[in-house]
């Protein structure tokens, strides 16, 4: 019963970890991408539909992280080519991937999908209670647990990772030292984008191997408070993903127990758990200051 | 942020004319859908209903339909534009837009409104309609009695709204006319539609032991782990046995075409009036999917009593039933009143929760 709870709540927190530490990054070079949702969506429909017609959901994931890195790149030409406004462009990225995906995947409805099967590592997978959860999982769940530990690596433990921070908090200091800000930025937005689609692939090949519009129903926006609420650090991504995956599935297990507890405000308690960390995080002044990018959402042009 | 999203979203919807027409004048009926037509449930078919009424009348009938109308003042200004483009007849086809719906049928006296699952009809151009769907959910309750071995079923709710609580209420009393012991665990996903949440809520009642799951949901989800986790469920809305091959007993279906057609006559004759309609599977609005995966006496059981509901010789809601803290509700024999039914805010004894007031 525990270690299928675990496995739930890993299944549930996985898409929400790989979209937020994409999203951690591009945030961290300075640049806020609210197109999470719609670069999401747009994996979700990708992997189904490559997984359905090839009949290889590997291909599928694959196809799905190229799409959502390729939707990231008009956000990145707009916002850091054109230098329009981040917040409208994202906004408009999210909107246009809900819609173009509904039309993409018309053709999807009601039809089951192909599932990514678990990799189980011999033996380890039989272990009690770690097996199953730790090594007999889908590859997904070992990418964003992997890319998470990778990414904490690369940006505090690496020149590239440095490089990168300083971009997102001082552009026009990394300019005058001769960092190429706008190449980096649109790495990190690739980047980024990728991670999201591959999020969205999760749902749509692991979570519920099916496609229906709008099938994402907001995770995109959750992540997007996830990085808020981890204060930008990349393990802390991962706690609030899991947190938030715990709390969403207790919650179920505890209506399902019949605990006499209003059932709407168990459905809000991963949002109240949010906003009370969040306030917690921005009591300390200091830690926020630290931690936020000092250039997020700020445009930047190069020749100046 | 997500209201904001949904307002742009509401006011990038495309109005998409579905039929040209050669002919003169053409009738035109217009739909409004709260989902988008692809969501494979509620919207989707209202959509076929559409469909149909289009395949029906050909080119007497000129259609267009607005769907992912966010309920509240978005409907209001997309049932205007329709009303203003020369609709003759607007189904609005949700519980949330039925102020909307009443405001601007005060304002366009020629146009007729239809509205679904609500109760307001404020002008003599609007009529409501909606359907029984409790006396499928009854059947299944039957069939859950007979196929379950653990004695409990499942149950992934939306809202705590009558429409739901009659549902859940139906499920049971179905259930218990076999098995008086029977039992249904209740997880309300506060929402119609997200496949992964109901996906999940579905484990987690599998995971507590039951061992039939239904949904009043809209997504395919629940199906699906079901299907994963070798247990049996129901379906909701259409027929989803493509998910659940082994796995799907039978399904609500919502059939709108039939009416579709009819109302859309009546414009077209000149003979449409207000009215307010709550119909059933003797009318053919609700329709019960092929029943499968089940032996045949379960079979045999669930088409006689689904015979015996269509011909109107036995009412789900028939006392003797009491209500969930032993209090008496329906005596032997009595049937309960539709104002009651469509107002239902109380469970029936034997349901494991507490209804969220």
């Amino acid at each position: 019963m525990f270690e299928a709870i675990l496995l739930t709540v890993s299944m549930a927190a996985t898409p929400l970890l790989l979209a937020a530490i994409g999203e951690l990054v591009v945030e961290r070079s300075g640049v806020l991408n609210l197109g999470v949702e719609g670069m999401m969506i747009m994996g979700a429909v990708t992997g189904f539909g490559v997984a359905l017609m090839t009949g290889n959901p590997f291909l599928g994931a694959l196809a799905a992280i190229i799409v959502g890195a390729l939707f990231s790149l008009l956000f990145a030409f707009l916002t850091l080519t054109l230098v329009t406004n981040q917040v409208a462009t994202g906004l408009a990225l999210t909107l246009l991937g809900l819609g173009l995906s509904g039309m993409v995947g018309e053709s999807f409805v009601g039809q089951p999908g192909v599932r990514l099967p678990r990799l189980d590592v011999p033996f380890l997978s039989e272990l009690p209670i770690v097996g199953r959860l730790v090594f007999s999982q889908d590859l997904i769940f070992y990418v964003s647990v992997f890319l998470t530990i990778g990414v904490a690596w690369f940006l505090f433990y690496t020149k590239a990772g440095l490089t990168l921070r300083s971009v997102g908090d001082n552009h026009a200091s990394a300019h005058a030292l001769g960092i190429k800000v706008v190449r980096i930025r649109y790495l990190a937005v690739l980047f980024g984008g990728a991670c999201a689609g591959l999020a969205g692939a999760h749902l749509s090949l692991v979570y519920v191997p099916q496609w229906v519009e709008n099938m994402t129903a907001g995770r995109g926006w959750i992540a997007l408070a996830l990085v808020v609420f981890a204060s930008w650090r990349p393990l802390r991504v991962l706690a609030g993903a899991y947190l938030f995956g715990a709390v969403s599935i207790g919650q179920l297990h505890a209506q399902a127990l019949g605990i006499g507890i209003p059932s709407q405000l168990l459905s809000a308690l991963p949002y109240i758990a949010t906003i009370v960390v969040l306030v917690l995080i921005s009591r300390n002044r200091r830690l926020t200051m630290v931690n936020t990018p000092a250039s997020l959402g700020r445009p930047f042009v190069p020749d100046r | 942020m997500k209201n904001t999203l949904l307002a742009l979203a509401a006011s990038a919807a495309v109005l998409i004319p579905a039929v040209a027409s050669a002919q003169d004048d053409p009738t035109k009926a217009c739909f409004i859908y709260v989902g988008p037509i692809g969501d494979f449930g509620w919207s989707y078919q209202h959509h076929q209903g559409l469909l149909e009424a289009e395949e029906h009348f050909g080119d007497k009938l000129e259609t267009a339909y607005l769907e992912s109308v966010p309920e509240g003042a978005d409907a209001e200004r997309a049932i205007e534009r329709f009303a203003r483009s020369g609709c003759d007849i607007i189904f609005t086809t949700s519980f949330g837009y039925m102020d909307p719906t009443n405001k601007i049928a005060a304002r366009f006296p020629d146009v007729k409104f239809e509205h679904a699952t609500g109760y307001k009809r404020e002008s003599e151009n609007v009529a409501t309609y909606n359907s029984k769907f409790h006396e499928g959910r009854y059947v299944q309750g039957v069939i859950a009695a007979k196929m379950s071995e653990a004695g409990v079923a499942g149950y992934i709710a939306s809202f705590p709204i009558p429409e739901v609580v009659m549902g859940i209420n139906a499920f049971l009393l179905g259930a218990q006319s076999v098995n008086p012991d029977f039992q249904v665990k209740v997880v309300w996903a506060n929402t119609w539609f997200d496949p992964a949440k109901e996906a999940d809520a579905a484990t987690a009642l599998i995971d507590q032991g039951v061992d039939i799951i239904t949904q009043h949901t809209d997504s395919t989800g629940p199906m699906q782990v079901a299907a994963d986790r070798g247990i049996k469920a129901f379906g909701q809305a259409s027929d989803m046995i493509e998910f659940g091959k082994e796995t799907q007993l039978t399904s609500i279906i919502d059939d709108w075409g039939p009416y579709y057609i009819e109302r859309i006559q009546a414009v077209i004759d000149g003979t449409w009036e207000q009215h307010d309609v709550w119909e059933g599977m003797a009318e053919g609005h609700v329709v019960m999917a092929p029943y499968t995966n089940m032996p045949d006496d379960v079979k045999a059981l669930a088409e006689e009593t689904e015979a015996k509901i269509k011909s109107g010789e036995f009412d789900p809601f028939t006392g003797p039933i009491k209500k969930q803290d032993g209090s008496d509700w329906l005596a032997e024999g009595e049937v309960a009143e539709e104002g009651v039914l469509l107002g239902l805010n109380f469970y029936v004894q034997g349901v494991d929760d507490q209804l969220p007031q």
